[in-house]
């Protein structure tokens, strides 16, 4: 859930309204509690969308986030 | 995943004594032990193991709720207890509010995403503010049983 923190964390420096699907489920990228009940587990295939003023630097950052797996590549797995 | 499948019965405490994050987790690891669920030998490094996780970023998620957990070896499947705090304390939780509402978890290392599936059911129930205020007001394990047992039932709503 350390992923889920940082995500919360970044989504809330943005204006917009940012969201993940999984599975036809949507979350609240600002929520914790919201994104945990996605049970996205390392592999899962997440969809990430943005609406808002700044929804383009949005994805981008929080789509780097991913790319670099949260900084987490050597700590086993996402606790 | 259902709250039958990892939450242990025996080790669910309504009151508990601690007033402190370090406190409050020794109590739950504690409890676990009592029930049997893991060797005392172990309980030591547990604690120690879910502090250090704890490190990283409190796993206080917000609306009095906190899910601490760790992997340990000693462990052959997911294993969790339940809590409840009458007063609350600090969990440095990430909205700033104390945490009533504790569910520790210990899952083996070889199965990294179980805790996930486990933390889906909990983040999806705790959207219940009803369940949360029951769960607060729970006086014994068998209260605090029950609520879980009727929202295992209920695993569609929220």
């Amino acid at each position: 859930m350390r992923p889920a923190d940082k995500l919360v964390r970044a989504a809330s420096g943005f204006q917009c309204q940012i969201e993940l699907e999984r599975a036809g489920q949507i979350a609240d990228c600002r929520s914790i509690l919201s994104l945990l009940t996605l049970g996205a587990t390392q592999g899962s295939e997440l969809l990430l969308r943005a609406q808002g003023p700044d929804a383009e630097k949005a994805i981008q950052a929080i789509s780097i986030m991913f790319e670099q797996q949260f900084d987490e590549a050597n700590v086993e797995s996402n606790t | 995943m259902k709250f039958a499948v990892f939450i242990s019965p025996k080790a669910i405490r309504a009151e508990l004594a601690a007033t402190t994050k370090e406190g409050v987790i020794a109590e739950l690891v504690h409890a676990l032990v009592e029930a049997g669920e893991i060797k005392a030998a172990d309980q030591d490094d547990i604690i120690k193991a879910i502090m250090k996780r704890e490190e990283l970023g409190s796993t206080g998620i917000g609306r009095g709720v906190a899910v601490p957990h760790t992997k340990h070896a000693s462990v052959e499947k997911l294993i969790g207890t339940v809590g409840v705090s009458p007063t609350g304390l600090d969990f440095e939780s990430l909205d700033g509010q104390s945490a009533s509402l504790f569910f520790l978890l210990v899952s083996p290392p070889d199965r990294p995403g179980d805790h996930l599936r486990a933390l889906e059911n909990i983040s999806r129930q705790l959207r219940d503010e009803t369940f949360c205020r029951f769960l607060r007001q729970s006086k014994s394990p068998d209260d605090i049983l029950q609520l879980l047992e009727e929202a295992d039932g209920n695993q569609f709503s929220g």
